[in-house]
């Protein structure tokens, strides 16, 4: 089996959680889901899984199944319900991927709405549980359409909180707030350089199979640090990439992610 | 001894609301909404209503239909369709007025009104846009002094979530006796417990009324948790949650939802949707239901 650019990704995500150990791996989306199962199911047993609703798994099942079989698929650890997960994640023992309209180089990220608040050019989510996820435990974000309309100068609403706005807060108030990484369809960034004031920024930290440094720079609407060696994402192995087939049967991720 | 009946009509329960109130409305997003009493408040003259919720399509019909002034929310949503398109339209047309908050300093304000405290601390919001759009929402300081390991000594600035105190709650459950004791079934009892305890008046709609000793019936003691003490009026209104979902009851109904969605796209369509669904009392809305699922349609 050969690893297309979708698995690469969900490799890309998986290696997020590396190193979480005994956390919620608490990822938004399909191939998110699929990556960070992919985590829980090879390298990262400790991890502790969502079923996406109310319930803490001890199982890694696989995403997109009829609520049927899903109900009847997941071994169930914990009650989890909405003010339960409040409570975890209040707590910080939790990391999240969450998906980003608009994300900017210090990791500042925008799902609310697209122009001036208070009377928006684009209504999108709100707020959500951003706020409150990024100032008290690690968190990561996934692009499946990287373009510099997504990765911008700065975003219209600080949903999920930057380093710029961490550091302003200082750091008692900023103790638990880590942005990790940002995975696209092109690449995967983390924030292992910093400005001049030290802040940490976005930096390139692998582009994908078959996509140029020239060509993630060009779809990136803010600066971002490309270090003189640019490593390639790994390809996942042939047993990862099975895995990645358990985990989605219905091939949800090249829908998220087509070839190209 | 049973407590006193409280058993009324959705328009009774409609009666109690004023125009400029603050209400409160259960649920979660497309789930477990107490939507009888939301088409109620759509046939009635109430306006200027300040509706606080997880929200879903409660929020899109108050916003159409005129009848909310303010939204105050965690977000909008029908779940399988990420965008409420009623309020994404209300909110571009700045026709009504938000507060957005992260979905935890919700709970908390819900939490703080129940409590009767003026606000409950947190560090969710802090760094964020949300107290820099709404300089409304203050921080507070804590009189406590927090040490790190290295020996940093600070009194920490934390967000006040302020209480969100409701003249008017509505909560969609799935059994209830007639004094208000009600028991929800499915795995998540979302918020409904704290709207009814923040609320000057609560009123539980609900799928069946039975006696208090059968409302162990389906669940075990945890599910009991709203209280006769919190509640002013118990209705009942079969498949009132309808087109949210109400599980182990009944599912989200999909196609209508897609339906109402599609109501956005057009005033003539919004007509058509109105005069057909939403111009009928309960029972006619009921009825036409009905016949759509017979018909297969939904």
């Amino acid at each position: 089996m050969t690893a297309t650019r979708a698995d690469v990704c969900a490799l890309a995500i998986a290696e997020c959680f590396r190193g979480d150990g005994e956390r919620l791996c608490n990822p938004i989306g399909n191939l998110p889901l699929i990556g960070g199962r992919l985590a829980a199911a090879t390298f990262e047993p400790g991890l502790a899984l969502t079923d996406g609703f109310y319930t803490l798994l001890d199982n890694v099942p696989p995403v997109g199944m009829s609520e049927e079989v899903r109900l009847a698929s997941r071994t169930v650890a914990h009650w989890n319900p909405y003010r339960e997960m409040f409570s975890l994640l209040w707590q910080g023992r939790r990391h999240v991927m969450m998906g980003a309209t608009q994300v900017d180089r210090y990791g500042n990220q925008n799902i609310a709405a697209i122009g001036d608040w208070h009377q928006p050019t684009r209504q999108l989510l709100g707020f959500r549980g951003a706020p409150g996820n990024t100032i008290n435990h690690t968190t990561s974000y996934w692009v499946p359409n990287h373009s510099p309309r997504v990765f911008v100068e700065s975003v219209d609403v600080v949903c999920g909180v930057g380093y710029d706005r961490a550091a302003a807060l200082g750091p008692v108030a900023s103790r638990f707030h880590e942005v990790r990484r940002v995975v696209s369809n092109l690449a995967v960034f983390d924030f292992e350089a910093t400005d001049a004031d030290g802040v940490p920024t976005l930096r390139l930290r692998s582009v994908h199979p078959g996509v140029t440094v020239d060509e993630v720079v060009a779809a990136t609407g803010c600066e971002v640090v490309v270090p003189d060696d640019v490593p390639t994402s790994p390809e996942p192995s042939a047993e990862q990439v099975a895995e990645i087939e358990r985990l989605d049967p219905k091939g949800l991720r090249h829908q998220e992610v087509p070839e190209p | 001894m049973p407590g006193p009946d409280k058993t009324c009509t959705i328009d009774e329960a409609v009666g109690e609301l004023r125009s400029g109130m603050t209400i409160g409305i259960g649920g979660w997003g497309s789930r477990r909404k107490p939507r009888a009493i939301v088409r109620a408040i759509l046939r009635s003259d109430l306006t200027d209503l300040t509706v606080v919720t997880y929200g879903g399509p409660d929020v899109g019909l108050l916003c159409r239909a005129g009848k909310a002034r303010k939204i105050v929310s965690g977000f909008v949503s029908l779940d399988s369709i990420p965008l409420e398109p009623h309020y994404q339209a209300a909110r571009q047309n700045g026709t009504v007025e938000a507060m957005e908050l992260d979905e935890g300093m919700l709970l908390l304000g819900l939490q703080a009104a129940a409590w009767r405290v003026p606000f409950l601390p947190t560090r969710a919001g802090l760094g964020s846009d949300v107290p820099v759009v709404m300089p409304e929402l203050q921080t507070v300081r804590s009189p406590y002094a927090t040490v790190l390991p290295d020996g940093t000594e600070e009194f920490e600035e934390l967000m006040a979530v302020p209480a969100l105190h409701l003249d008017a709650a509505f909560v969609h459950q799935h059994r209830a006796d007639r004094s208000g004791n009600a028991a929800w079934l499915g795995e998540d009892p979302f918020m409904d417990d704290l709207f009814v305890r923040a609320a000057d008046k609560a009123f539980v709609t609900c799928e069946q009324v039975v006696d208090t000793e059968d409302l162990l019936a389906e669940c075990d003691v945890t599910h009991l948790r709203i209280s006769r003490l919190d509640v002013t009026g118990v209705v009942h209104t079969p498949h009132g949650a309808h087109f949210t979902e109400c599980p182990p009851d009944y599912g989200r109904d999909e196609a209508f939802q897609k339906r109402y969605a599609a109501t956005a796209k057009s005033d003539e369509a919004w007509d058509e949707f109105r005069a057909e669904f939403l111009d009928l009392d309960e029972d006619g809305y009921q009825a036409k239901v009905a016949e759509l699922r017979a018909g297969g349609a939904s």
